[in-house]
């Protein structure tokens, strides 16, 4: 069992607020991925739930038990660094076993646990060897490996994957998703890469400046982003936004006056009042250029990038707006050249002026 | 084809240019080999020719060649042996007392963090600045002084007599001395290395339930190998010559028990004007030199080139 739970924790540097108060479920077997824009307290919020940080306010649970106060070790947490943090002038089997003997456990049961997680991540051709004489990707598995070998309630990742180059990074992704299975561990990983969130993720915490924005599965996120942050964040190209006023609405359609110089139906339910602030949202491959004249909007093309299988044409609306539009990767307009624009209404997410997602459940239950 | 041909050409001219590059090279490196050998040889062959003559400076006249019979009266010199034993005794002393305090001290230090750290950091360094003659005369006049020094008030506050500690410990007072200007190097040395020990690695370790010891014993000190070594290897080098503290303070006595090698050579060359067997002496003490170099390669060179 590994159930955490997290009430109201804050903390502050030198009288700066860094983490201004999370509330987190987080529960067995769970994959948890924080994600984030730099500097919005993930490794912070990692880091107090390892007790690597002193907590300013609110506490931390596991298994009913409060842990808030709890040294580090006896927490039953095992943390993997994104540097690896390896003992240089230790054997990769004594990197392994530091810990173990250190707690005085018996030798042949030190030996089998550290065999054991040699095995499960094909190490054992190493456990001579010093971490210098290791690649990246056989470094970052022996700091996985350390973890292993104590057996903890969770497993706490910080970005693991970033100093390994991209193709390791894969292989590694897929090894984590992997272990996980395995080992059926409850785990909760740092990154500020999105594929390793969406792909990785059982639940994705989504957190900016020290709040958490938006807590659900990774699919859930991305197609019903709590509000701005959260769908400018997920998605890679992000979200094209169109400010406009709300035109008529409806029991189940409203009318949105895109400042763009076009009108667009939603399928959404609003309590807002005509006339508000609104912005709208659509992602890249629910955009598509149609023949001149039967657009909604008339775009500017602006550059363009081909990546073979898709081209990403970036275009301009009137405006001023930018917006992005995935098409086969065989199109390519010319820049300067003028676009007509239909949108996928049933995609299109609308946010009120404080940023906060109009609800669209009515329309996606349909 | 054309390329093949291509492909010759160039290495030929390469090779030519590379051979005048280095004719060149010489022609530009020969005046400072040349200044670096005269420095070396020419006082090297001096001591060699001066160390095989009877050379006093009271006795102009009787310069004759003696063949080695200056290194055996040095060798057999009642101030050889005690003069070689307190030379090894000294350089070992203050090289444990300051390795040892210098990773103590600094690893207190970095590992407390308190007002005024970075003052306290300056003063632990400034005896490494103060001259020798300064510092041994600081220590004669104000710390060991039987009537004046700090220690006799000391001593005297708690009703004991007064211990004259040049006269009666002449050699542990030279290592206090060497020890206290000395002790600094280490601790400069060891707090920079101890600044670059990964802070990751220690949360790791306390994460798996090392306490602060076991992060001293089982991280810091093997990080802190290699600058220990090259402690040990600097200070040696400093301390086989010490001479100045010797001389300020106790003038290698009483007796011999405070000389070392370097003063027993100042001793033969400038008390009783033998340049002969003061040239044999410096030959000896550069001999031993070289065998504490050697030795200590071999024992700690290991560290140093060892890629962690
Ligand atoms: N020990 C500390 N003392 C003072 N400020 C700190 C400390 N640790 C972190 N901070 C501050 O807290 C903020 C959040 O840092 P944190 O390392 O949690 O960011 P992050 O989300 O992990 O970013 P990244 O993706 O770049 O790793 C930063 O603004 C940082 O300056
Ligand atoms: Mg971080």
């Amino acid at each position: 069992m590994a159930d955490l739970k997290v009430r109201n924790l804050k903390k502050a540097f030198e009288g700066f607020s860094i983490i201004k108060g999370i509330d987190l479920d987080i529960h067995d077997r769970e994959f948890v991925v924080f994600v984030g824009p730099s500097g919005c307290g993930k490794s912070t919020l990692l880091r107090l739930i390892a007790g690597l940080e002193d907590v300013s306010s609110g506490n931390i649970e596991l298994d009913g038990k409060d842990i808030t106060e709890v040294a580090p070790a006896k927490r039953d947490l095992a943390m993997v660094f994104q540097t690896y943090a390896l003992y240089p002038h230790m054997t990769v089997r004594k990197n392994l076993s530091f810990g173990l003997d250190l707690s005085g456990a018996p030798k042949q049961e030190v030996k089998d646990k550290v065999e054991n997680a040699a095995r499960i991540l094909e190490l054992d051709p190493l456990l001579e060897r010093k971490p210098k004489q290791l690649s990246g990707g056989q470094r970052q598995r022996v700091a996985i490996g350390r973890a292993i070998v104590r057996n903890p309630k969770i497993f706490l990742f910080d970005e693991p994957l970033s100093n390994l180059d991209a193709a390791l990074r894969v292989q590694m992704r897929l090894e984590l998703a992997r272990l996980h299975q395995d080992l059926q561990a409850t785990m909760i990983y740092v990154t500020h890469d999105q594929v390793e969130a969406m792909t990785l993720a059982t639940k994705v915490v989504v957190l900016n400046s020290g709040r958490v924005e938006q807590v659900g599965s990774p699919l859930e996120l991305y197609h019903h982003p709590a509000n701005l942050f959260v769908a400018g964040f997920l998605g890679t190209p992000t979200m094209g936004f169109l400010t406009g006023n709300l035109g008529q609405t409806a029991a189940n359609a409203c009318e949105v006056k895109l400042d763009a110089r076009a009108n667009i139906s939603l399928p959404l339910a609003t309590a807002l009042a005509p006339g508000s602030k609104v912005t709208l949202g659509i992602r890249p491959e629910h955009i598509n250029i149609v023949p001149a004249g039967e657009g909604l909007l008339s775009v500017t093309a602006d550059v363009s990038e081909r990546l073979g299988s898709d081209t990403y044409c970036h275009v301009r609306s009137q405006s001023g707006e930018m917006l992005t539009v995935r098409v086969r990767g065989d199109f390519a307009p010319k820049f300067g050249e003028t676009l007509d624009l239909s949108f996928d209404t049933a995609h299109c997410h609308l946010f009120d002026d404080s940023g906060k997602a109009i609800d669209k459940r009515i329309q996606s239950a349909a | 084809m054309t390329t093949s041909a291509l492909d010759t050409s160039p290495p030929a001219t390469q090779t030519k240019s590379r051979k005048r590059g280095l004719k060149i090279g010489w022609f530009l490196v020969s005046p400072s080999v040349l200044l670096l050998l005269l420095w070396m040889v020419v006082p090297l062959a001096m001591t060699l020719y001066f160390s095989t003559i009877r050379y006093n400076l009271l006795y102009p006249d009787e310069e004759s060649f003696v063949g080695l019979e200056n290194f055996e009266y040095f060798l057999t010199d009642p101030g050889f042996m005690p003069g070689a034993l307190n030379t090894l005794t000294l350089v070992g002393s203050v090289l444990l007392i300051s390795v040892v305090f210098g990773v103590l001290i600094s690893a207190l230090l970095e590992a407390c963090e308190f007002w005024g750290r970075g003052i306290v950091r300056v003063m632990l360094i400034s005896p490494f600045f103060i001259m020798p003659t300064v510092s041994a005369l600081l220590w004669k006049n104000l710390i060991f002084h039987p009537v004046s020094g700090i220690l006799a008030a000391v001593w005297k506050f708690f009703g004991a007599q007064p211990v004259d500690w040049l006269a009666q410990h002449p050699l542990f007072s030279i290592i206090m001395i060497v020890s206290w200007q000395w002790l600094p190097f280490a601790i400069l040395l060891l707090m920079t290395a101890m600044q670059s020990l990964d802070q990751e690695q220690k949360e790791a370790a306390r994460l798996e339930g090392a306490g602060p010891i076991a992060i001293f014993w089982h991280l810091t000190l093997p990080h802190l190998a290699r600058p220990i070594a090259v402690v040990v290897m600097i200070e040696t080098i400093f301390l086989l010559s010490i001479f100045a503290e010797i001389f300020t303070t106790t003038s290698g006595g009483p007796g011999f028990e405070s000389t070392n090698l370097a003063y027993l050579i100042y001793n033969q060359a400038l008390l009783q004007f033998d340049v002969g067997m003061a040239s044999a002496g410096g030959l000896i003490a550069v001999v031993i030199a070289n065998i504490a170099a050697l030795v200590l390669i071999r024992l700690i060179g290991k560290s140093l080139t060892d890629k962690q």
